[in-house]
This record gives C-alpha cells, sequence and structure tokens, in this order.
C-alpha cells in the first residue's frame, strides 16, 4: 500500500493558504443536508463538532462520560503553546515549527508541523474571545512561561488548569450548538463500531451505557477524537475511561495505525503505593527547576530515612551526568535514568520494587526561603501531601515516570483524513504532529488546531467533492453493512455477558499493564519484546477465556464496558511490541536499549528509519502488515540532540 | 506493604432510577491507609465480580480531582471528610481503624440515580446549553491582546472558572439548589468584557432553565461552598441575583 | 432549547427577591417599633406611651395605609416562603439517610418553622396590644392606656415568657434574614461582605435585646 501524505508541495510558508483556495467549498445552503459524527468530546472533538455546528453541517458528537465537559484534556496542566511572540523574545511561527520537528526527533510530517504552528495564534484569539481566563500580567495583557525546555516564552496558561479551561471554552461553544439544535450531543455513549459502506466510513454503532441500548447512527463523515491509548498500561495518568477502543475498531476495519510504539513518559509522577492503586498522578514538571533529584548512592540505604542519609551517600545522578542541563534535562532522559537507578536497586519507593526517585527541595527551601517555594508551588506541595500524607517542605518527594501520552496513533494524510475514505482523525488519536516525542504544552495546541482549524476545512472539502456519490448511497440505519456492523457489536458484548469466567476485566488489564511496562515501557530491547510479543497473546486466550461481567447488557454496566475495552488492549498491546521491535533506533519515546551513544543516549537511524510506519490488520491470529510513508526534510536539517 | 485499618462500610445499592433502594454492608478487614476512597471501592468490587455478583456502580474517571465525575455522600458529606478534596482524592487514612462509614449517591430530584452511587446531572449540560457561552464563532476575533483585562479581573473570573461541575454543591444544600454551580459560570463569563455583551440575557436564561430543571432555590445557608472541592464562593450566588433582578425588573431588552 | 420566559414570581430567585423586599419592610418597622417600645423607659412611661398611641392613631388614612402596606408585606413574604419550601422539598425528595451540616446555622435551618412561630406570635400580640381582645390578661378598659395593658399583660409570667419566646424567634429570624435578604438582591461587595454579617448580628441583638428588656423590666419591677 502506498501512503500519500496529499501535503501540497511548494514553498512551507504559503502551503496551507494554497491547499484551502484549491479546496472545494460546500453550498451553505447544503452544508445541512450532510451529517458528520464526531467521536470524542475533549478539545480535537467539541472542537471539531461546535465550529461544524457553526458552520451549517448537521452535527452528532458522542463521548463516554456524563458530560462532554469531563474528557481528559481537562486534566492538562501546564499551557498551550503559541507562537504569538508576545514577549518579543525571537520567537516565530518558524521557530516554533522547527522546535516542534527537533523535539519531535525528526519523525514529524514538515509540513503537518508547520500549518500547526501557524494556525497556533489564532487558537489563543479563539480561546479569548470565548472567555478563557488566560493568566495576565498587571498590565492586563496575557502572560507567558517558558515550558518544557524552550528558549522563548510561548506558552499561556490558565493556572494549573490550562486544559480545564480551554475544554470549557471548546465544551461552552458546543453547549451553544446542541442549545441551538445544530449537535445532536449523546452524552453516556460509547462508539462500538465503525460503519463501512462501499470503503467510506458512512457512521457508528454505539451503546448507551445508561440503558445498554445498541444504535446505528449513519452519516457522511466520521470524525474520531478519542484521545490516546495509554491505559494500555493499565497505569497511566490517563483517566480510568480513556481507552483506544474507538481507533482499535477503525484500524480492525482498515484504518492503519500509526507508530504505536512512541510513547512519552513524564518523569514527575507520584510513585506506584501498592498493588490496589488504580492510576498514576502527574506532578508539573516545573517541580523540576527548584527540586534536586537524588537517590542513595548505596542500595542499602534505600530503607533509610532520606534524613538519616548523609550529603556524602547520596547521589545527584543527572547533575552528575549531564551538568550542563542537571535536573532540568528533556523528559524522557529524566525518565530513563530514573528507571535505570531503580533497576539497580536503589529506588527509594514502596516495596517490593521500590520505585521511585527522590525530588529535594531542601535546598531551594534554604536559598529562596519556604516562603517563595511555597508561592511557586503551593498547591503542587499540598496536593502530593494530600495523597501521600507527607510533607514535602520537611522530606523529600518521592517521583516515578509514568505513561503520559501516546505520539502514535491512526495514520492520517495532511488532510487528517485515514486510509478510509470519510474516516478523519484529531487530537491525540491521530499520529501526526509530534514525531517520536511531544513538547511540553504542545498537545492542547495540536487538539484544537486539528479541531477549529484544520478538519472544518478539510471535512468540507470532502463532503464537497465526494457529495454526489454520498447522495447517490444515502446509508439507512437498515443498510445491510450497518447491521452487520451492529450484529458484530452485539456479539462481542454477549461473548462477554455469557462468560461463565472468574476475575474482572481489571485484573487481566493490570496484568496487561505489567508485561506492558516491563518489556514495551521506558527502555526496550529485542529480548523483551519478542518476550512482549509471545505474552500478550496469551494473555489476551487467558482474558477471552476466565473475563467475567455479571450483570446484564441491557442496563448500566461498567465491568461490560471495560471488558470491551481490555479486549482491544490486548491488541493493541501486541501491535505496540511489534512497532518497537520493527523500529531498530531509539527516537523520542521510543528508546531501544541496542541503539544508544556511548553516553547513553538515543541513538537515532535516519538511513532506515526516517519514516512513519503504518500498521495494516490483516485478520485475527495474522501478523499485521507494516507499510511506510517515508519523511523528508526540506527545513528542518536532520541532527542529533545532546543535552550533554 | 503500607498500613491498613478496618472498616465498615454501608453502601447504597438501587438497582435502576425507579427501583427503590437499601444500605448493602461490608466488612473490610485490611483497607490500604494509601489507597484512594474509589481504590477501596475497586477492591470490593473486584471481589464482587468473582462471586458473579454486581459490582458497585459509582462514576469516576479522571481520578486527580479535576474531571467532576466521581462524588458520593460520606458519612452525610458530599466527597467526604476533607474540606476542598473530591471522592477520588480522598484517602483511606481520613477514617479511624474500625470505623463505620455510610456512603449514598447525590440525592436531588434533578439528579435522578442511574445506578447504585451514580447519578444522572445533565441538568448541569442543560443550564450551559441555554446561555452558559459567548456566542462568537470560530473565526477569527481578534488578536487576543486587543482588550486589556486588569489582572484581578482574569483572577476573579479564572476563580470562578475553576468549578468542575461535580454537583457536591447540590448535594450539600438542604434545598438541592443548583445557584453555586450556575452562579459560578454566570460570573467566570460575567466579569470579563467579552462576557458583557450577553450578561444580563444569559443569567436569565441560565436561571430560568435551572429552575425548571427540579433543583430548589437558594436560602442562603452556604452548605455548597463549604462541600465545594474547588471552595466556590457564595459571593457569586449575589451576583447572579443581582444579573437576574437586573434582567428581569431593570433591562428593556432582556 | 430556549425554554419559556419566566415572570419574576415563578423563578426561586424572584421569590426570594420579594421575600428581600417585604422583609426589608418589615426589619424597617420591627426596628421602628422597638424604638418606640423604649418610651417605657422614659420617666413617665404611662403619659409617653399614651401620647404616642394618640399621635399614631391622629395619622388616620396614614395609618391604615402603613398597615396595609405591612400586611401586603406578611403575606407576600409568607407566601413566597411557603412556595420555596414545598419546592425546595420537592427538590430532595430521596433524603439522605447520614446527612452532616457543615456550616449552616440553627436559625438559617429553622426559618420556616421561625417564621410560623412569629405569625403565631403577632397573631397573640396584636390581639393582646392592639384590638384589646383578652388574652389572659387582665382587660384594661381605657383604649388609649398603652403603659397600664403592658403592665397588666407582663405581670402574668406566662405572657412575658410568651413575649420573650416571640422575641427570641425573631430575633434568630433577623439573623439569618438580614445577611439573607442583602444576598438575594445581590447587594454584595468585596470590599463590604463581611459587614453584611455584621449587620445581620447588630439588627437581630439590638431589637431582640430591646424588645425582650421590657417583660423582663416589668417582672423585675424596673418599670411599672
Amino acid at each position: 500500500m502506498e501512503l500519500h501524505s496529499n501535503a501540497p508541495t511548494g514553498p512551507i510558508e504559503t502551503a496551507w493558504d494554497r491547499h484551502r483556495f484549491e479546496m472545494k467549498l460546500v453550498n451553505p445552503a447544503n452544508k445541512r443536508k450532510f451529517t458528520v459524527i464526531v467521536v470524542g468530546t475533549g478539545l480535537a472533538g467539541a472542537s471539531a463538532a461546535a465550529t461544524m455546528g457553526e458552520l451549517g453541517y448537521n452535527v452528532k458528537a458522542f463521548c463516554f462520560q456524563d458530560s462532554a465537559r469531563r474528557a481528559h484534556s481537562i486534566a492538562a496542566q501546564g499551557g498551550i503553546n503559541a507562537a504569538k511572540n508576545y514577549q518579543g523574545d525571537g520567537d516565530s511561527i518558524y521557530r516554533l515549527f522547527y522546535d516542534t520537528v527537533k523535539g519531535g526527533d525528526f519523525r514529524s510530517r514538515e509540513r503537518n508541523v508547520y500549518r500547526l504552528a501557524q494556525v497556533s495564534v489564532s487558537i489563543i484569539d479563539q480561546a479569548v474571545a470565548q472567555g478563557v481566563p488566560f493568566a495576565r500580567e498587571y498590565g492586563g495583557l496575557l502572560a507567558n512561561r517558558s515550558f518544557g525546555g524552550a528558549q522563548v516564552s510561548r506558552t499561556f496558561y490558565a493556572r494549573g488548569q490550562t486544559g480545564q479551561q480551554l475544554l470549557l471554552g471548546a465544551y461552552q461553544a458546543l453547549a451553544r450548538q446542541v442549545g441551538l439544535g445544530q449537535v445532536e450531543l449523546h452524552e453516556r455513549t460509547e462508539m462500538l463500531e465503525l460503519i463501512l459502506v462501499d470503503g467510506r466510513a458512512r457512521g457508528v454503532i454505539t451503546r448507551n451505557l445508561k440503558t445498554g441500548q445498541i444504535d446505528t447512527h449513519t452519516a457522511d463523515a466520521v470524525v474520531l477524537a478519542t484521545g490516546g491509548y495509554g491505559n494500555v498500561y493499565f497505569l497511566s495518568t490517563n483517566a480510568k475511561g480513556s481507552n483506544g477502543s474507538a481507533a482499535w475498531r477503525a484500524h480492525r476495519k482498515g484504518a492503519l495505525f500509526a507508530n504505536p510504539c512512541y510513547t512519552q513518559i513524564h518523569p514527575t509522577c507520584l510513585p506506584v503505593h501498592g498493588e490496589g492503586q488504580s492510576k498514576l498522578t502527574l506532578m508539573s514538571e516545573s517541580l523540576r527547576n527548584d527540586g534536586r533529584v537524588w537517590v542513595p548512592k548505596n542500595a542499602a540505604d534505600v530503607t533509610k530515612r532520606p534524613q538519616d542519609i548523609p550529603e556524602a551517600d547520596r547521589d545527584y545522578y543527572l547533575e552528575r551526568k549531564y551538568p550542563a542541563f542537571g535536573n532540568l534535562v528533556p523528559r524522557d532522559i529524566a525518565a530513563r535514568n530514573a528507571k535505570d537507578v531503580c533497576d539497580e536497586g536503589r529506588g527509594v519507593g514502596y516495596p517490593p520494587e521500590r520505585e521511585a526517585v527522590y525530588l529535594d527541595f531542601a535546598d531551594a527551601i534554604n536559598r529562596l526561603g519556604q516562603h517563595t517555594i511555597e508561592e511557586r508551588y503551593g498547591n503542587l506541595f499540598e496536593m502530593y501531601e494530600r495523597i501521600t500524607d507527607e510533607d514535602p517542605y520537611k522530606t523529600p518527594m518521592k517521583i516515578y515516570p509514568a505513561v503520559h501520552y501516546t505520539m502514535g496513533g491512526l495514520w492520517v494524510d495532511y488532510n487528517l483524513q485515514s486510509n478510509i475514505p470519510g474516516l478523519f482523525v484529531a487530537g491525540e488519536a491521530n499520529f501526526s504532529d509530534h514525531g517520536a516525542n511531544r513538547l511540553g504544552a504542545s498537545a492542547l495546541m495540536q487538539g484544537l488546531a486539528d479541531g477549529y482549524f484544520v478538519l472544518p476545512y478539510t471535512i468540507g472539502n470532502y463532503l464537497a467533492r465526494a457529495g454526489r456519490d454520498l447522495a447517490k448511497t444515502p446509508v439507512a440505519e437498515d443498510h445491510a453493512d450497518a447491521r452487520s456492523a451492529k450484529a458484530e457489536a452485539e456479539g462481542r458484548l454477549k461473548a462477554f455477558l455469557d462468560n461463565p469466567g472468574s476475575h474482572g476485566p481489571d485484573h487481566f488489564h493490570r496484568r496487561l499493564g505489567k508485561l506492558m511496562w516491563e518489556y514495551v515501557g521506558m527502555a526496550r530491547d529485542k529480548a523483551g519484546l519478542q518476550k512482549a510479543i509471545e505474552e500478550i497473546p496469551k494473555l489476551r486466550e487467558e482474558f477471552h477465556a476466565k473475563v467475567r461481567v455479571p450483570g446484564s447488557g441491557a442496563s448500566f454496566n461498567q465491568t461490560l464496558e471495560k471488558a470491551n475495552r481490555v479486549a482491544d488492549f490486548m491488541e493493541l498491546g501486541e501491535l505496540m511490541a511489534r512497532d518497537a521491535l520493527a523500529r531498530e533506533e531509539s527516537a523520542g519515546g521510543h528508546f531501544r536499549v541496542e541503539y544508544q551513544t556511548e553516553e547513553g543516549e538515543a541513538r537515532r537511524n535516519d538511513d532506515d528509519f526516517a519514516h512513519v510506519a503504518a500498521w495494516e490488520w490483516t485478520g485475527k491470529g495474522n501478523t499485521p502488515t507494516r507499510h511506510v510513508e517515508d519523511l523528508d526534510f526540506e527545513y528542518v536539517k536532520l541532527s542529533q540532540r545532546s543535552y550533554k | 506493604m503500607s498500613q491498613t485499618i478496618k472498616l465498615t462500610l454501608n453502601i447504597w445499592r438501587q438497582a435502576g432510577p425507579n427501583a427503590s433502594g437499601q444500605f448493602q454492608k461490608f466488612h473490610r478487614d485490611a483497607v490500604s491507609k494509601d489507597a484512594s476512597f474509589l481504590e477501596a471501592l475497586d477492591e470490593i468490587n473486584e471481589e464482587l465480580i468473582q462471586k458473579g455478583e454486581e459490582p458497585i456502580a459509582f462514576d469516576h474517571d479522571c481520578r486527580e480531582g479535576i474531571c467532576g465525575m466521581c462524588g458520593m455522600v460520606i458519612n452525610g458529606m458530599p466527597h467526604g471528610p476533607r474540606t476542598l478534596t473530591t471522592t477520588c482524592q480522598l484517602h483511606m487514612r481520613e477514617f479511624k481503624d474500625g470505623a463505620e462509614v455510610w456512603v449514598e449517591p447525590w440525592r436531588a430530584t434533578a439528579f435522578p440515580v442511574i445506578k447504585d452511587l451514580a447519578v444522572d446531572r445533565s441538568a448541569f449540560d442543560q443550564i450551559i446549553q441555554a446561555g452558559g457561552y459567548i456566542s462568537i464563532n470560530t473565526g477569527s476575533p481578534g488578536d487576543a491582546n486587543e482588550i486589556p483585562i486588569p489582572k484581578a479581573v482574569a483572577d476573579l473570573s479564572m476563580d470562578a472558572a475553576t468549578c468542575i461541575g461535580c454537583g457536591a454543591c447540590v448535594a450539600a444544600c438542604p434545598n438541592a439548589s443548583a445557584m453555586l454551580f450556575t452562579s459560578a459560570k454566570a460570573t467566570h463569563l460575567g466579569v470579563l468584557p467579552q462576557g458583557q455583551a450577553e450578561r444580563l440575557s444569559r443569567a436569565r436564561a441560565m436561571v430560568e432553565t435551572m429552575e425548571t430543571a427540579g433543583f430548589g432555590g437558594c436560602t442562603n445557608h452556604g452548605e455548597c461552598e463549604a462541600a465545594c472541592p474547588k471552595g466556590i464562593s457564595v459571593d457569586y450566588i449575589a451576583r447572579l441575583n443581582r444579573d437576574y433582578l437586573k434582567a428581569v425588573v431593570v433591562s428593556q431588552t432582556t | 432549547m430556549a425554554t419559556k420566559a419566566l415572570a419574576l414570581h415563578q423563578t426561586t430567585v424572584g421569590k426570594k427577591a420579594i421575600m428581600a423586599v417585604t422583609g426589608f419592610i418589615m426589619v424597617g418597622f420591627v426596628i421602628a417599633h422597638m424604638l418606640g417600645n423604649m418610651q417605657v423607659y422614659s420617666a413617665n412611661p404611662a403619659a409617653a406611651l399614651k401620647a404616642y398611641a394618640l399621635l399614631l392613631r391622629s395619622f388616620g388614612g396614614g395609618l391604615w395605609v402603613a398597615r396595609l402596606v405591612l400586611l401586603g408585606a406578611v403575606v407576600l413574604h409568607a407566601w413566597a416562603a411557603i412556595s420555596l419550601v414545598k419546592q425546595n422539598a420537592a427538590a430532595r425528595a430521596s433524603r439522605y439517610h447520614v446527612k452532616h451540616d457543615a456550616v449552616t446555622s440553627y436559625a438559617a435551618k429553622t426559618m420556616k418553622y421561625g417564621g410560623f412561630v412569629l405569625l403565631f406570635f403577632i397573631l397573640y400580640h396584636l390581639a393582646h396590644l392592639t384590638l384589646h381582645i383578652p388574652v389572659g390578661a387582665p382587660a384594661v378598659a381605657d383604649e388609649f392606656a398603652v403603659f397600664e395593658r403592658m403592665k397588666a399583660g407582663f405581670e402574668v409570667p406566662w405572657i412575658s415568657a410568651l413575649y420573650i419566646l416571640g422575641n427570641i424567634a425573631l430575633a434568630m429570624h433577623l439573623y439569618h434574614g438580614v445577611w439573607s435578604m442583602l444576598q438575594s438582591v445581590g447587594l454584595n461587595h468585596r470590599k463590604y461582605n463581611a459587614l453584611r454579617k455584621q449587620a445581620a448580628v447588630a439588627v437581630a441583638l439590638v431589637v431582640g435585646v430591646g424588645n425582650i428588656s421590657i417583660p423582663v423590666a416589668f417582672m423585675a419591677g424596673i418599670v411599672g
């Protein structure tokens, strides 16, 4: 299969403008004749649904949460990047583009990223007009901060709740369209299957989670804005409900899954406290500005209280290994080093794994005073104390890396259309803009760029061009392809309910998570990946044989929801391992132990792997096929990063 | 492992919206003090599933106190005994060894029980759909820095905007009133220059939708503010009262 | 989605505003009434009160207008209250098995009962001192002999006790009501919000202590 990015050629600065001009437009009077389905109401989904409703399309939006306002974009803390250059510190669209391509370790499509940087400025204008209360200076203008090692201040923020505020902005725009009758919103409704007719995406099968009713919704185009798949690891900073099922169902219907192995591990999360742990909590990365990371030099000291370990017996390993950047090395390096010291038996977390390192503020408190630290991190310290019952002003915090974001996702072209015509994918659910590693404060930017400023154009273009074909084959609920998709979904749920089984889905999910964390986690190697590819199918079989789902399908049944999601994770996890095995290089969030520099840095292989790997489903039990889209770097020169 | 406590949990079980409910008693011998309240329920649920019984239904999602999906009344207090805390961030160490704990759903006519501890809060969404927004389309609204907003005003707006829509205010209010939620949104938008054009019509539309959804009225007990995990202030209720009265009594256009 | 516009008296916010405005009228009345009562402490209370009663009566039609305004305020206040109580009860049809109140006051929780107590107390008080119906106290023949009628009443211990209890209920009603009144019509301001609670306490204390002092003074023989 040949993959075409469909990105415009010619000068990159004008590519998006030219592309938009070449698009066909839908006559305003005809827009209401088209129905667009949007699955997911996070930043990407809510903004897309709202904007297309404003344009006059018939929109049906779906979310599994009880309100569109609760999508997991809400949890993003840090901020959103935009090349406004309000600070006059040398930022520009080109610089944001450059930083994003480089930060993504040269594994993203230049033209997509350039467009992202371009529309970033409009996002801020739009959000402010909606009433998003961004932080401001005393003069009344917007405040910025530098984030994630960027050398310019381009991050806009609303306290530590930027995602919440941006999502509320998009949710309010969506609510307005619901109120006006332009968008039909289905909360507590989960997509179970994609409906394909003549190779085009023409609708979805959904389950009303409240009543258990399974419905058919037909449409002229389908947007998946269903977020990432970090919960494959069971423990992650994702919300408990976050899942990869919509994307995986589309994948099984033929949509290619790109770069599944690219996962971002966030270095500063709260460590695991025990077997019953259900999720991991992120602590803002800004803590590393003043905290010093250390573990005991001797494994024998890990059971001692930190205050009893003298300075001479402490190993400030980041400062030791990376004197220039110290505790501020990029996320992946900080994360991997934490794993290394814990693997050496020097971790200080809960036994038996002891997976945690200290983040110590004693020096900063001595230097700046407790008051200053309180001002900078008061709310974070309070949150830490609430969860761990330890006072970080007196005893060092314990932190450990956790899965945070997945750069991989369904393959899309420049129009954010998957290889299935009429199926568009936005936000974290697609693979597009972050390459192998996402920069801080770029996730919110991408979600909103896709939803507000890209999809409304590209879907319009698709509908304008395909309109006649779509009109010729109207798809009703009782269309044979819709019926078979529905039957497929019903069969799957029935199998869970009929299974005698012995354990709940969480039991198997936890075990999958452990396998993934062990073998497809922060550092991967060939043997481990092969082991994962061997073990996951076994676990999957055991899951299907032994999972127990009490209750009925015709009512609110959270166990059934989980079982259905875990089943898909069981397949997706294996694909991640296969992708990681096939990518014989280290890049961004994918670190292969075999491919590192002498200093232990990621070593890319641009000759063989400067491409997107897009996997094709070839049927149950078959090995998936790996397709390749080559990446060209016309503007940003390939270079190796170094933080020594 | 971490320390554990013994607890007796009385948990509300209700099969559906119209079913009558009752408490089910769970004796727990070793609840980890480091577990969150929801993790303690997860553990009970896994055991129930293994026995083939239906697990306790409860809403939850982010489990870091921001999505607003979780919420139950624990020992008579929405989100439990710790102030400024959502249920997912409440830890078992807040309970004494041997304690008896009562767990109930949000009780409000406007929030019908779906099952066990899960309730339907879509009335909140209806309030927002009626006017809890600024009417602008996606496009080119002008540069973000065109209108300077005094920092104190932006901060006030942000204070109100931190509402997570969990519904603890309704659960805590002796009248099951939604005024704290409604007024927080009206204040978030109403103090900003962008929100002025629709300020009065917004207040009226939101209040009227709230009224028809089955919530009670505010009689100024202040229980909502005390239960709010984000500390939203009842001052906003006075603001909404003022804007609503202006809209209905004074304004010639709303 | 657009709902049919509701009139002021159809919303809880509107009803609370009606209660606030009518409450304001009644607060004004009870303060003035209490100040008038203070004439029992003048050098010649019998003469002072008689002159005061004659003065009020001399307003003729004006007095009736005032009485009608007060009566209207009471009726509207009670109507709004009953309507709210019903709606609020319906909004919490299913009750908690365990409920812990964090900050609300006894006064706030008992407003609805306190309102009824006050209504009956006012009826008794009107019968006793305005309509001159014998209600357990010896009758006094002279229509304007206010002081003598008070003395006759307050020398009966249970009547004094009734007045004291009635005024405790009044003070509690004022304590929650005055603050609540300001909140309900949206009179709030960051700089002066603290004053609202203080004003409520002051009004409740002054009116309560002022009024209660009278039966106490009679019983203690300080006046009479």
